[in-house]
Parts: C-alpha cells; sequence; structure tokens
C-alpha cells in the first residue's frame, strides 16, 4: 500500500477565479456523453471493491492528480485516473501497465509489466456506508459560534480552503460519520459529529461580497469554538 | 484505431478506459456484465424522475411535505428512494423569501437516488467555484434571475449529508393532478438554478 499522499489541491474549488461563465444547463443532455464515460464510471465504482479501500480514499485518489488529468478528459476521465491510482496503490495492476495496453491496443508495441501481488490496506469498515452510532457527546449545539481552523491537512481532507479561519453559526447538527482524513488512509474511522456550518458571504469573502449566506458540513475536528 | 501511440505519446481517454477495461476482465478482476448493469441502472431507472415524483407529493400532501422536511431520508425511503449517495438527505424548501442552491465544491456529490447522476453543469470548475462566492451572478447567467431581497442560502456538500431542494409549486396549478405536477417539476429546480414554472 502506497504511503499517504498529500493533496494537490487541485479539487479544491470553492472561492476560485479565472473560471468564466457558468454554463447553461441543457434540460436534454445523455447521462454519460459517451460510452467511455459510463465505463469509466462502472470501473471506479468496482475500483473501490477490487482495491480494498473506501469511498473516502477514491476521493483522494483524485485530489491528487495533476491539472491534465483532473480537468482535461472532465468528471470520468477523473474517475478514470483516481480509480488506476486506487489499483495502483493496492498493487492490482502496475504503473505503466494501462499504458502499456493502450499502445498496444492502438497496433503499437510496449512492454507490459507484470500483474504484482495484491498489497491491500489493512482495513475494514467497521459498519456499512459513512455514517456511525456515537456515544460521544457533541462539543457544539445549534447557535453556537464557531471557527473553521485554518489547517493544512497532511493528507485528504473535506475542510475547503474557503471556509478555513472564519468564523460562523450551527445551524443544524447532522449524524455522526466517519472522518473522511483519517479514513480515506485507513488510519482510523474516528466517527465524529457534523455540524452545518452557515457563514455571512461577506465574512467569507469581504464586505464587497454579494450578500448571500453559505452553508456547509464541518466534522467536529475542523471546528474551533469562538 | 486511427494512430500507432507509444509509450511516450499521450492516451486519449477513451482508449485508456478499454485499456483498463480489457485488463480487469482479463485477469478476471471485473466482470463486463456487472458494468453494464451499473451504467444501465443509472441511465434508464435512476434519474431526476424520483426526484419530481417527490415534489408532487410534498406539493400534494401536507402530512408528507412535514415528513419530508423533518426527516428528508426517512420520507423519501416510503416512496423507495434510497441507495449509494443517499445515506442522509436533508430538503430544504424555497419560498418568496428564501431561494437555495445546492453545490460540492470539492467534487460533486449530489442525491444519487433522487436525481440520478450530476449534469455537466453540477460538475463544471466554473459552477463549483463561483456558486459559493457569487451565486446569485451565477444564478443570472444560468437563466435564473432573483429578487434582491430574495434570501440566497447556498449549500456546499462536503460530508455525506446530501441536500434536495424543495421548489415552490406554481401558481396555476391548483387543478393539476399529482402525476402532472410530477411532470413539471425539473432537475435543476432541485438542486437551486431554476423555478418551476406552470
Amino acid at each position: 500500500m502506497a504511503t499517504m499522499k498529500p493533496a494537490t489541491g487541485i479539487a479544491d474549488l470553492g472561492g476560485d477565479e479565472g473560471w468564466g461563465p457558468a454554463p447553461v444547463p441543457d434540460a436534454n443532455e445523455p447521462v454519460f456523453a459517451e460510452d467511455w464515460e459510463g465505463r469509466a464510471f462502472a470501473m471506479a465504482l468496482l475500483s473501490m471493491r477490487l482495491s480494498g479501500t473506501n469511498l473516502d480514499a477514491f476521493r483522494h485518489s483524485m485530489n491528487v492528480l495533476d491539472r491534465e488529468q483532473y480537468f482535461d478528459d472532465g468528471y470520468y476521465g477523473r474517475w478514470l485516473y483516481g480509480a488506476e491510482n486506487l489499483l495502483m496503490d493496492s498493487d492490482i495492476i502496475a504503473p505503466g501497465t494501462v499504458e502499456a495496453r493502450a499502445v498496444n491496443m492502438s497496433g503499437g508495441t510496449a512492454t507490459e509489466p507484470a500483474a504484482p501481488e495484491p498489497n491491500k490496506p489493512d482495513y475494514a469498515p467497521t459498519a456499512a456506508g459513512s455514517i456511525r452510532q456515537l456515544d460521544a457527546p457533541q462539543k457544539f449545539s445549534v447557535g453556537d459560534r464557531v471557527r473553521a481552523k485554518a489547517q493544512q491537512a497532511p493528507g485528504h481532507t473535506r475542510l475547503q480552503k474557503y471556509t478555513q479561519g472564519h468564523g460562523g453559526v450551527v445551524a443544524m447538527v447532522q449524524p455522526a460519520q466517519v472522518l473522511p482524513d483519517s479514513h480515506a488512509h485507513f488510519v482510523a474511522e474516528n466517527a465524529q459529529w457534523v455540524y452545518t456550518v452557515e457563514f455571512d458571504s461577506q465574512e467569507l469573502f469581504g464586505g464587497q461580497a454579494e450578500s448571500f449566506t453559505l452553508l456547509t458540513d464541518l466534522y467536529e475536528d475542523y471546528l474551533e469554538g469562538v | 484505431m486511427a494512430e500507432q501511440l507509444t509509450v511516450n505519446d499521450h492516451i486519449p481517454i477513451q482508449l485508456r478506459t478499454e485499456a483498463l477495461e480489457q485488463l480487469l476482465v482479463e485477469r478476471g478482476l471485473v466482470d463486463p456484465a456487472v458494468m453494464d448493469g451499473f451504467i444501465k441502472t443509472y441511465e434508464s431507472d435512476v434519474g431526476p424522475l424520483n426526484g419530481a415524483t417527490v415534489v408532487a407529493k410534498a406539493w400534494t400532501d401536507p402530512e408528507f411535505k412535514a415528513r419530508l422536511l423533518e426527516d428528508g431520508t426517512s420520507a423519501v425511503g416510503e416512496l423507495g428512494f434510497k441507495g449509494p449517495q443517499g445515506e442522509h438527505i436533508v430538503v430544504v424548501e424555497n419560498s418568496d423569501a428564501v431561494h437555495n442552491v445546492v453545490v460540492c465544491t470539492l467534487c460533486s456529490c449530489y442525491p444519487w437516488p433522487l436525481l440520478g447522476l450530476p449534469p455537466s453543469w453540477y460538475k463544471d470548475p466554473s459552477y463549483r467555484a463561483r456558486v459559493v462566492k457569487e451565486p446569485r451572478t451565477v444564478l443570472a447567467e444560468m437563466g435564473l434571475d432573483l429578487d434582491s431581497a430574495t434570501d440566497v442560502r447556498v449549500w456546499d456538500s462536503s460530508s455525506e449529508v446530501r441536500f434536495f431542494v424543495l421548489p415552490q409549486r406554481p401558481s396555476g396549478t391548483e387543478d393539476l393532478s399529482e402525476q402532472q405536477l410530477a411532470e413539471l417539476v425539473t432537475r435543476d429546480a432541485m438542486v437551486g438554478v431554476a423555478e418551476v414554472s406552470g
């Protein structure tokens, strides 16, 4: 199993500039625009089981992609590259195998690495899904003022950079869930309470920002009292 | 195949996908029929019609609507809607005063059991980056002009909770049946980038 790879930050898009106008929705677009997208989708779902990993690891497998892999072939392109990462991390396929096979399929000649001995993470979930029963008391309650910590996670995280360091108010307490930061790396489920925190747009983006309310789910470890 | 490649070439994504599938099938790790089943499920069975059914029922059955807003997961489960990406559903209601809109800035989390797989605009970097920073501008670009007095609430899905928007019932639809109402409800209205028109 591969060691913890730091996220590149490529997926953390909230608040980014320079993306141009929003797309106009097409009510009649197909679920999969091209056949390969459906195949990539299905293989990505299966890759979690094949690699003995989980949904958080799959999300992280996309957060370590480079810019071209993440964006150039769209959503299912990054799913495919992410699935390959999971399969390589668990030694289901050796690095270079997919490329060599593609070359051979194109009529070229490339030597394909032998199938390695699988090396899946030493990990088993304590229950299905991500929600867990938790006896620990909730650290925060609805109405509490909190701040999203400013922290650079060593690996996976769901704490967006645009919320970090900003203060808000707990709007809802959600079911306890496994912590993606540790679960993605098979360290521990670390189940904890999750809070929907309400932020004022001008607290997040300054006094010139449009007036609106931003709500997002933050795991208890992401928050500190104010 | 159009072009003979070498290992130094960029592999087109379509070929790359075929190569991975061929490898996994050859090694007995993946059954193409299982893949076909996943694809068919989301092409044909699980899509926005599920969500539209929920909305139409909420518009016509006040007790269901109350349960839906109180415990979305259990209320949509009554109609048989559950499964991957539907572990915990929270329903937020639009009104004259409040407009809710949903995004996932970190990937593209979406309530699959109610809406199927996300449309391309939802996965677009521009939508993901900007709707949390300038939602009124983004919604206007997408065709929805909101009154400046409307309270805009943007929900960024970052845990396994999935948010679902209950749109406003359009006026002049008092005589329509639940089935007819469901036909009016669009995917985009249930994410909050459109309103339902009568």
